[in-house]
């Protein structure tokens, strides 16, 4: 079990890469959803199959994995994106920064005292570099929606360290907290929109009225 | 008695979302507003034990505190929002009226929770409800106040959901199950691992922090302030800053129990100042005079931070400047509101002798701006006083002098965009706008009460400002 869920982890890592260095918008938003695919079996893996564990992992799966980046893709149809990530910084400095960011977590990660039970896995510096590449991929890109999709990811990167929690999170909060989420993705798809027909583009730099 | 107090804003936004009569849907806001506050007060002044130990949701005197004044700001400005939306027919009220009150929700259900995870939700649900509400006046400005407003304070309290996240950890390996209730998390705190509980604070603090605006985290607040309607300002500076102040503190209550008060205290000191310090910065020659407010709502959550920071005398100045803070904003921003409509702008190149065009809201404005500097009589000067006393009597004179010279620079800057557009010969020919009884006697109310509390606390409420600054103490 333990080696199937680091494997699982290690995918997960692998996709913040490719996400991080991807240029095409459509496969982007595909990662993150098999990342999300992938967290939801993370849960069994770790905790065995109960009823705690099969309906966290099936609400994943369904909003995680399916239903919100198919509205996201559904999103990038309607507005009819083409060229498509258009990075602040270049795809490989962000790369670097993304690996940059990964070892820091995994040694973050060795100094803080874990459970003996937590020691041999990858579960805390996933959950950590997840979570900062959401939000490298959050602050260098200029279309509204891969900031959305950066927000996904480190939500992801919560969920990750969540799953060691399982016992301490309620189903009702875990369920609050990925209800929050979805609303989140939601509102911002609506702002997004108007956005879109306000400016006739996605592209967040035009957001700079507002300044001292 | 709790629930109903959380549940029926949510009956009350499905009605008047449902109501098919404009007046109707606007009429629910006051109803639910006074019926919170009357439910509120009856709630704060029972005695009997609100909460089970253990119980997702209870009140002790923090949070009574918070809900006394978020309830009275909440009721003010849904008074004040019956002749807003009237003003407004053409933009509807079909999502303003049902986010507003799903936002007292929200609002409540973070003030009362005793669970950790509860308060995450209910604090992010804020951010989702009150978006909609920043972006009311559907322009370009107000949408990229929106969308900063949404990205910043969600990615903020994903970093607190981390912070909570590692609080659990921390209890993981002591005695007893893993749990996030935070009585018993307070019970557990010694036994907490502290690498994790120190981790878990600093995160809590940053994800919390970016909601109450404590710079630098405070971006998103003036184009928020500067964009939303004045009722939604008033709610935001004055209530969900308010509750996530408290947020912050339940971390702080934590690590007091854990024994490490004294690096809980550093960091908010720390930020507080940081605060003060970028206000005054940004208040200098500010021509916006919403924007005005935001950085006064920085400024404010600064001396929060420092009064809690300092401890002692001053966590009980920092507890009356919460509740006079909220209810000052209320006051500011529904006075600036309704100068906004008489001059058709909020900039000072046109906006000029307010007091001259609207008697009523400018004069409520400039006395607001004299209670929120900290002049005497109001109740800003008794609590930033005691704050001040707090300071100096711990001995730390160096940031007590800091303190007294950042509210002077702020004072002097704010007064000078203040006096511009209130005093002298109005600009405006046509005034396109006068003064209407539900439009200024909201704000007019709660100026009397932030008066009044200046001159006289009454002693039920000095106990519990007492017990909750106890409590933040880790005496009991």
């Amino acid at each position: 079990m333990h080696s199937l869920s680091n494997f699982c982890l290690l995918l997960v890592v692998l996709l913040n890469f490719f996400t991080l260095g991807s240029a095409r918008l459509g496969a982007c938003i595909r990662a993150v959803a098999i990342q999300g695919g992938l967290l939801a079996l993370l849960p069994i893996l770790s905790h065995g199959i109960t009823g705690h564990t099969l309906l966290l992992s099936g609400g994943a799966l369904l909003l995680k994995g399916l239903f919100i980046p198919w509205l996201l893709l559904r999103a990038i149809r309607e507005v009819r994106i083409r060229r498509e990530v258009e990075p602040l910084i270049g795809y490989v400095p962000t790369l670097l920064l993304g690996a940059l960011i990964t070892a820091g977590t995994f040694i973050f990660a060795d100094f803080l005292p874990l459970l003996a039970q937590h020691q041999d896995g990858l579960f805390i510096p996933t959950a950590l570099a997840t979570f900062f590449s959401g939000f490298l991929l959050l602050m260098t890109r200029r279309k509204a929606i891969t900031q959305v999709l950066g927000y996904l990811m480190l939500e992801n990167g919560i969920f990750i360290f969540g799953i060691l929690l399982s016992d301490a999170m309620p189903l009702m909060v875990e369920a609050g907290v990925l209800l929050d989420l979805l609303v989140g993705v939601f509102v911002m798809g609506i702002v997004m929109n108007q956005i879109n027909r306000e400016f006739s583009t996605i592209n967040t730099e035009r957001l700079s009225a507002l300044k001292d | 008695m709790l629930a109903a107090l959380i549940l029926f804003p949510l009956f009350f936004a499905a009605l008047a979302f449902l109501l098919p009569w404009y007046q109707g849907r606007s009429w629910m806001l006051p109803l639910a507003g006074t019926l919170h506050l009357l439910l509120a007060s009856f709630l704060v002044v029972g005695q009997s034990p609100v909460a089970a130990p253990g119980a997702w949701i209870g009140l002790d005197s923090l949070s009574k505190i918070v809900l006394l004044a978020t309830s009275l700001l909440f009721c003010s400005c849904a008074f004040y929002a019956v002749d807003y939306l009237k003003l407004h027919r053409a933009r509807g009220n079909k999502v303003m009226a049902p986010c507003l009150l799903i936002f007292l929700s929200a609002m409540t259900l973070a003030v009362v929770a005793r669970h950790l995870g509860v308060l995450w939700m209910a604090v992010e649900t804020t951010t989702l409800a009150s978006a909609p509400l920043i972006y009311y006046n559907r322009n370009r400005l107000s949408i990229e106040a929106t969308w900063k407003y949404l990205l910043i304070c969600s990615v903020g309290i994903a970093l607190a959901m981390f912070g909570i996240l590692f609080i659990a950890y921390s209890a993981l390996g002591g005695a007893g199950p893993a749990t996030l209730q935070f009585d018993r998390l307070l019970a557990a705190a010694p036994s907490l691992a502290s690498p994790w509980l120190h981790a878990g604070f600093v995160f809590l603090l940053v994800g919390f922090g970016t909601k109450m605006g404590l710079a630098p985290l405070h971006t998103w607040k003036p184009d928020a302030y500067g964009e939303a309607p004045a009722v939604v300002g008033a709610l935001l500076a004055g209530g969900l800053t308010s509750v996530a102040f408290l947020a912050i503190v339940r971390g702080v209550q934590l690590m007091g129990a854990a024994g490490d008060l004294t690096m809980a205290r550093h960091a908010l000191l720390g930020m507080g100042l940081l605060s003060l310090l970028l206000a005054a910065v940004f208040m200098v020659r500010q021509p916006d005079i919403k924007r005005m407010l935001a950085y006064s709502s920085v400024e404010h959550m600064g001396i929060l931070a420092i009064g809690v920071g300092i401890g002692g005398l001053a966590t009980y100045g920092a507890l009356l400047h919460l509740v006079n803070n909220a209810l000052t904003k209320g006051c500011l921003f529904l006075s600036a509101g309704n100068i906004q409509r008489a001059f058709a702008s909020k900039n000072l190149s046109e906006v000029r002798g307010a007091i001259a065009a609207v008697p009523v809201s400018g004069t409520l404005f400039l006395v607001g701006f004299l209670a929120i500097t900290g002049s005497p009589p109001f109740g800003l000067f008794m609590s930033e006083f005691t704050i001040l006393r707090g300071i100096f009597s711990g001995g730390h004179t160096a940031v007590g002098v800091a303190f007294l010279s950042l509210l002077a620079m702020i004072f002097i800057g704010m007064g000078a965009t203040v006096l511009a557009a209130t005093q002298g010969e109005t600009t405006e020919k046509k005034v396109l706008f006068k003064d209407r009884f539900l439009l200024v006697a909201p704000p007019l109310v709660l100026i009397l009460v932030v008066l009044l509390l200046g001159l006289y606390i009454p002693e039920p409420l000095r106990a519990l400002l007492q017990n909750a600054a106890n409590l933040l103490e880790g005496k009991s």
